[in-house]
């Protein structure tokens, strides 16, 4: 049993925790919510020994538990399944189970008893339901099995309490039901954990007591049988949000924004055909691998295409480079931020200005106009509601998710584009934020700019689109018309072989 | 979050503290330090304060300034040129070799010096050519790109002229480097070049936006490959031209020229805030760190040191000079 008293924690003088407390009893699971900035993590940080709190205690079973780092909480018996998983990729299973002490031969000679060690990992390969064999590399996993490998590490020490981050972002709807029931089988284990996600549904399915945090404080501590999700979001947000995806007046127009036929790449897509209308949000839903980011990244020329054709208003896009289709309308929010969506280290004003910097050239010299790009991303950055207290000059990486992302689509709408292609807008944010960047979406659409929305919540799609593809091994395998939305049959042409009517 | 470790409140008094806080994060740090540098020094060292002395210091610097700022502009694209001083052993060489009156092909014509300049730029254009084509269409690191470069380069320049040095260069291409005023006029404008179009134009821009994040360039319509690639040429072309006043300077085609000048140039370089891993830095930085190593270099000559006590005396200032980077960018993350 742990219980958290009156925990405070400040970061230069803003308080990010206020007096929280509240207990997790053993073999209960509880879901911690709450909007990113919350203090979900700094919470979970103090728990998992990353850091210490300004006031009030935490309790293991009636004594008082005060971690000094990772090691002190993993001899506690706590484990904490980050977000970003903590594995060495290059490193065989076995070695990243056992990198925080690996048996030896002889106590305090540095030989490793490889015999040892390869066996307690099959005994808990076996009980995660995984055919590897201990020595095979972390790398040839994907991320729902490493995330399983996470979780055997925590086994291997015996952990009491496991503290899951976000744990399925980036794991496919089947990776996902298997975590689930691996956590059923912890629960049966008698082993307490805590969960926190934003994907409310989840949550409320998992755990058996829900705690809300707003702006640090507790302000919701109940069985989940007790709550319903708008009013899990309405506490979450401080407001009750009526609609979670706003509505939109418009109808797409009828000419064809982006044409698509034909599109190939052996092993990665397969006589692709669509159209996409000017005024449109068109939803591709599929599972990971199913081929709908490749196909992303091929109508943006990121990737090779080996057949078809591409057309943007009807002029021929075969064949250009991602900079050639961004001058003729074409914008595209990658999937992971981070890596291809912004400049993390640099000035929010440099992001934002960088597609749309050639407007910007004045002289025959090349000269960017400082005062034009000042002037334009400060509208942009009211357009799209970036937090007014981030300064331009402030590095992207010091912000939210949201604020983020709110970044990625000022630099897009920057450049003015009639062609939206965004890969998973909403991933990784918060409610509100989602409810914001939705809205900015339904506005593109309500001025004519047409829209592809990739997306792995099938409710997002279901919420915001006009028409939904579902794609599964490189091919379109249904479209989905508004009156036959149904979440059941998107699942089901996403998961099953062939075409279903 | 890594915000919990604040640095430790000082036990100086608060105002003092703030004032080297200050100094710290003052982009003319270096600028600084040469001042204080050269005003301590200045009493103790016979002669470096002398008019001859300071021309001395100059006639040293700019060319290594010429060449430290075609490397800045590689290093804000996050990559590395080890090639630079073999390319301007190659061109000085080449150059030689077409203007000299004792062996030179053009000897006596009167097309030797334009022909003879042209080419030491093209030696370095054609280098940085070769590097640029090696990062970016075969994608070898920069690192092992321009190491091999450097081998082979500096091989060529000593066989080309079988390690001989090559005199007999027209007077009037020795102007060039014997005047100090045209030496610095030509490096001034270089430098004032390199640095509008890092500060003002669209290829700075891009220029920075590669170095912090090469595939969210691409992606967001920066012409990657093209822009790397331009960036090599442009820095073998500086170096062609720390070529041109390096050999005018010293009034020989060397096939050694400036061969231990590689980890002054990136010292400097350094010195003056452009980070290894891309994405920042500055021309007029380089040009305060190349000064404040032509200072030390100096000093430390006229002081009577030998030459490996001094090469470990500037080991030690880069070194500090990189690790006052990293207060400086702790104490930037704190504010």
């Amino acid at each position: 049993m742990i219980e958290f008293i009156n925990i405070e924690k400040s970061f230069f003088g803003v308080r990010v925790l206020k007096r929280v407390s509240f207990a997790v009893k053993p073999g209960q699971t509880i879901g911690l919510v709450g909007e990113n900035g919350a203090g979900k993590s700094t919470l979970m940080n103090i728990l998992g020994g990353n850091l210490r709190p300004d006031a009030g205690e935490l309790r293991m079973n009636g004594q008082p538990y005060a971690p000094q780092s990772p090691r002190d909480a993993e001899r506690a018996r706590v484990a904490f399944i980050h977000q970003e998983l903590n594995l060495f990729a290059n490193l065989t299973i076995a070695e990243n189970i056992f990198i925080g002490g690996f048996p030896r031969r002889v106590r305090w000679l540095p030989f490793i008893d490889s015999r040892k060690m390869y066996e307690r990992t099959r005994e808990l390969l076996r009980e995660m339901n995984l055919s590897y064999a201990p020595d095979t590399p972390l790398e040839r996993l994907s991320a729902g099995e490493r995330q399983l490998v996470e979780i055997a590490k925590a086994l291997a020490f015996e952990a009491r309490l496991i503290i899951f981050d976000e744990p399925t972002t980036s794991l496919t709807v089947r990776e996902t039901e298997r975590l689930f029931a691996i956590m059923g089988q912890l629960r049966e284990r008698g082993i307490s954990m805590v969960y926190i996600s934003h994907s409310l549904g989840h949550v409320l399915k998992l755990c058996d007591e829900v705690v809300v945090l707003r702006d640090g404080a507790v302000v919701g501590n109940e069985p989940a049988s007790q709550f319903t999700l708008e009013r899990m979001v309405s506490l979450m947000v401080g407001r009750a949000i009526t609609q979670i995806f706003p509505k939109r007046d418009t109808q797409p127009a009828s000419e064809v924004a982006l044409d698509v036929r034909g599109l190939a790449q052996p092993g990665v897509a397969r006589a692709i055909t669509f159209q996409l209308h000017c005024g449109e949000i068109l939803g591709v839903s599929g599972l990971m691998g199913s081929g709908r980011s490749e196909l992303a990244r091929i109508l943006f020329g990121l990737d090779p295409c080996a057949a078809g054709d591409v057309r943007l208003n009807g002029e021929l896009l075969n064949g250009l480079p991602p900079r050639d289709r961004i001058a003729r309308g074409l914008a595209f929010l990658t999937e992971d931020r981070r890596a291809e969506g912004l400049c993390m280290e640099a000035a929010i004003a440099d992001n934002v200005a960088l597609v749309a910097l050639p407007r910007f050239v004045r002289t025959w010299a090349r000269f960017v106009s400082t005062a034009d790009s000042r002037a334009a991303v400060a509208t942009i950055r009211q357009a799209v509601k970036l937090t007014p207290s981030a300064r331009d000059e402030q590095a992207v990486k010091t912000l939210s998710g949201g604020n983020q992302q709110k970044v990625v689509l000022a630099k897009w709408l920057l450049n003015e584009p009639k062609v939206f292609i965004l890969d998973e807008p909403t991933r990784g944010i918060d409610v509100g934020a989602k409810h914001e960047i939705y809205r900015l979406i339904n506005e593109l659409a309500a001025c004519g700019a047409a829209v592809l929305m990739i997306s792995s919540e099938v409710e997002e799609l279901i919420g915001m689109c006009d028409r939904i593809l579902v794609m599964g091994s490189g091919e379109i395998r249904d479209t989905v018309e508004p009156h036959q939305f149904d979440r059941e049959r998107i699942l089901r042409a996403a998961i099953h072989d062939g075409a279903l009517s | 979050m890594t915000a919990a470790e604040t640095p430790n409140p000082p036990a100086a008094p608060a105002n003092a503290w703030q004032f080297v806080r200050r100094g710290l994060l003052s982009d003319y740090l270096v600028l600084w330090l040469s001042v204080v540098y050269f005003a301590v020094l200045a009493p103790f060292t016979p002669g470096f304060a002398s008019e001859s002395n300071l021309q001395t210091i100059l006639a040293y610097a700019l060319p290594i300034l010429v060449v430290s700022v075609g490397l800045t502009l590689v290093l804000i694209i996050g990559g590395i040129d080890l090639s630079v001083t073999s390319m301007i052993a190659l061109a000085s060489v080449v150059g030689g070799k077409i203007m000299s009156a004792d062996e030179g092909w053009l000897a006596g014509n009167a097309l030797a010096i334009p022909v003879g300049l042209l080419a030491m730029l093209l030696v370095g254009a054609t280098l940085g050519a070769v590097n640029g084509f090696a990062v970016t269409v075969c994608r070898i690191p920069a690192f092992i790109a321009t190491l091999t470069t450097m081998m082979f380069v500096s091989g060529l320049a000593i066989w080309f002229t079988l390690s001989r040095k090559i005199g007999g260069l027209p007077p009037n291409f020795l102007l060039i480097g014997q005047q100090l005023w045209i030496v610095a006029a030509i490096t001034g404008v270089a430098t004032w070049l390199a640095h509008s179009a890092l500060a003002r134009t669209l290829y700075g821009r891009w220029l920075y936006a590669i170095g912090h994040n090469t595939r969210a360039a691409l992606v967001s319509g920066v012409p990657v490959q093209r822009v790397i690639f331009f960036t090599y040429v442009v820095c073998g072309l500086f170096a062609g031209l720390a070529a041109i006043l390096l050999t005018a300077g010293l009034e020989t085609g060397n096939p050694e020229m400036a061969r231990d000048n590689l980890l002054d140039i990136v010292g400097a370089v350094v010195i003056g805030g452009t980070s290894l891993y891309g994405g920042k830095g500055r021309v007029i930085g380089t040009v305060f760190g190349v000064l404040f190593l032509a200072l030390v270099d100096n000093s430390l000559n006229l002081l009577g040191l030998h030459f490996y006590t001094i090469t470990m005396i500037k080991g030690g200032v880069i070194l500090a000079a990189a690790l006052t980077d990293a207060l400086r960018n702790k104490l930037l993350a704190s504010r």
